[in-house]
């Protein structure tokens, strides 16, 4: 601060402090517009890339080598991913939820405890999503000898996203007022009758947005898979085949049942790399721009759903 | 109901009182799901370092190999100096970084304290959809946009003739745009939500009684912003910065697409380079379980665990320093 203090050396500060506000403000707000812009570019890019490509023929058909084909095969491996792995996440990751919201201490021996869950939380979620694949590889491929199979990429998915699964779930059962627990515990009813019969239910548009934002999640994953649930895919899949329901983890033959989990299976993020580190085929680009189209529609649907269902749920439930 | 009923009778109130019915299930159920985390970051590091140090134990390669910057697996004596993947990791993480930050806290100071509830309502969805967006489809999109982008226009005469940039772009120029430019600009879109959101959330953070303090001194909103607001939300700007760039080292396949993949030691951003993630990715299917190749790529994947560790320890120190305001 110089000691000028004249009022022409003040009025020149503040106007010129006015003048940088004004600046600083367009500033911030063409960063906003910025960011809309680019995303904003990015879907119309897809969606102009997939002008024509993407058709009820391109997700439901089966890959050709003559004509564009469709992309069925690795769509259905996404879906089936998908649910193999919400399968498992979602319980363990609720239930993990339900502890570290209703039950855990912040203090004494088992804080400790609390803190190191809180610890591996944030240590897995920090991991490379390619290490996560290889601790699969090496436990699931090579040390349980199971090979590349869906149920062992569904459980590499699963620790990856468990994190989240159980931080989301924690933070929807937090939101639950605790003048409930209060109320239900008054009347008489245990601990896990008022988690059971009053906290989880409150929780549930919490609970949905967390899943769906997981989901979310796990429908784009590729790296995880690479080297779980594997490179390999028929190019037809004939759904009245049940055969590779057996346990035999030892012989070959469990590729040819779609609704086998112990089968390789490529999903739609992992064909996309595929189709650019083997770079071959006539209609490589189409493929890869018709799959990124259908992932980013799929995170568009999961981001509305997951809003849509939340509010849904919420209206029902404060109104009843 | 039930509850109350026995209640009435205190011979079942005895029988409930037992040793086998004191202990709690469904708690013990709970705990075990939670737990599980734990088994899993044992395991995770039990595994990873196993496999990582068998360059060094069974391979007999020199710890010092790590700091060593030859790579050649398939020479008559394979060399795996892992300096190149090491110091790529580094400057494209750095580069992404220095896009990003800039733009991601603008965007945090935006949406925390010049947005109208309509704009927040806006851009708040749409970095939700940028989060969304699978790492394969980013790298996808730079390898068909940015890379031909970065190899015509910035090579071509109109930028070459530029000031600085020019001089920049024209020293060793863009062979085919696949760069540690292209790497960094590609991450940087990725990490930008999640430098947003973190960064946001301190701002928000930040008690109201220092903004209505600063601009009842008669501070314009931009300097209340400057210097106020900016260093009391600094740890969790800082801490939004150290998670942008966990991101940002561990992401493979994007990456991967679009820096050349050239195993060297980074000379400009115009020109390939290799990371850690994208050497893992690229070779572990082209190479046989315990060859020492493959052990390379296990302690690769040891050094990003380690990474990723140290910036977990690094958040909590950076949180533990917060001053209580």
């Amino acid at each position: 601060m110089t000691a000028n203090h004249s009022p022409a050396s003040l009025h020149r500060r503040t106007s010129r402090a006015i003048v940088a506000d004004r600046a600083a403000t367009i500033v911030l707000w063409g960063t906003a517009a910025f960011v809309l812009l680019l995303l904003g570019t990015i879907i119309l890019h897809f969606a102009l890339a997939a002008w024509g490509v993407v058709s009820l023929g391109f997700i439901f058909g089966d890959p050709s080598d003559t004509a564009l084909g469709g992309v069925f095969p690795v769509f259905w491996n996404s879906i089936y991913m998908l649910a193999l792995t919400m399968l498992i996440a979602v319980p363990v990751g609720i239930l993990g939820g339900i502890y570290m919201s209703e039950y855990a201490r912040e203090t004494g021996p088992l804080g400790l405890v609390t803190s190191a869950i809180r610890f591996a939380e944030e240590a897995i979620s920090s991991v490379p999503s390619i290490v996560v694949g290889l601790f699969g590889l090496i436990l699931f491929v090579d040390t349980f000898r199971w090979g590349f199979t869906a149920l062992g990429g569904a459980f590499a998915l699963t620790l990856f996203n468990l994190p989240l699964m159980t931080r989301l779930s924690e933070q929807a059962l937090r939101a639950v007022p605790q003048d409930e627990r209060q109320a239900s515990l008054a009347l008489g009813a245990t601990k896990w009758q008022t988690i059971r019969h009053v906290v989880l239910p409150l929780a549930i548009p919490g609970l949905v947005t967390g899943v769906i934002l997981t989901a979310g999640r796990v429908f784009g994953e590729a790296a995880v898979l690479l080297f779980t649930a594997g490179i390999g895919t028929p190019v037809h899949y004939d759904f009245a085949n049940f055969n590779g329901f057996g346990l035999d983890f030892n012989s070959g033959w469990w590729h040819t049942s779609p609704w086998s989990p112990l089968r390789p299976a490529t999903t739609l993020s992992v064909y996309i790399w595929k189709l650019n580190s083997e770079g071959l085929g006539a209609f490589k680009n189409q493929l890869a721009d018709g799959s990124a189209a259908i992932l980013i529609g799929m995170v568009l649907i999961f981001n509305l759903g997951a809003r849509a269902v939340g509010r849904v749920l919420t209206r029902k439930l404060t109104a009843a | 109901m039930a509850r109350l009923i026995a209640a009435d009778r205190p011979s079942t109130l005895k029988v409930e009182t037992g040793r086998l019915a004191r202990i709690d299930v469904p708690m013990i159920v709970v705990f075990m799901a939670a737990a599980s985390m734990i088994a899993i970051v044992v395991l995770l590091l039990l595994f990873i370092s196993w496999q990582g140090i068998q360059l060094f134990v069974k391979d007999g390669y020199s710890p010092g190999t790590i700091l060593s910057p030859t790579w050649d697996p398939l020479a008559n004596t394979p060399a795996f100096g892992l300096l190149p993947f090491i110091a790529g990791t580094l400057v494209v993480t750095a580069g992404a970084l220095l896009i990003s930050t800039p733009l991601s806290v603008g965007l945090a100071a935006f949406l925390s304290e010049v947005a109208p509830n309509w704009a927040r309502s806006v851009v708040q969805p749409a970095l939700e959809i940028f989060v969304g967006i699978p790492s394969v489809v980013w790298g996808w999109l730079g390898l068909t946009t940015l890379v031909p982008f970065l190899s015509d226009t910035f090579s071509g005469p109109l930028v070459v003739s530029l000031p600085v940039v020019g001089k920049v772009f024209s020293m060793p120029g863009f062979l085919t745009g696949f760069s540690w430019l292209a790497g960094s600009l590609v991450l940087s879109v990725m990490i930008l939500p999640t430098i947003t959101s973190v960064s946001y959330d301190s701002f928000r953070a930040v008690p109201q009684e220092l903004r209505t303090g600063s601009l009842a001194l008669g501070t314009t909103r931009w300097q209340t912003i400057r210097h106020i607001l900016i260093p009391a939300a600094l740890p969790g700007i800082l801490t939004a910065v150290v998670l942008g760039m966990t991101r940002a080292a561990g992401e493979a396949l994007a990456v991967q697409m679009v820096i050349g993949n050239s195993p060297t030691l980074p000379a400009a951003i115009t020109q390939p380079v290799t990371t850690l993630t994208s050497q893992i990715t690229l070779d572990m299917g082209n190479t046989v379980f315990g060859e020492p190749w493959q052990d390379a790529l296990w302690t690769m994947s040891l050094v990003l665990l380690v990474l990723s560790i140290a910036s977990v320890v690094l958040v909590r120190l950076i949180n533990k320093r917060r001053m209580p305001l």
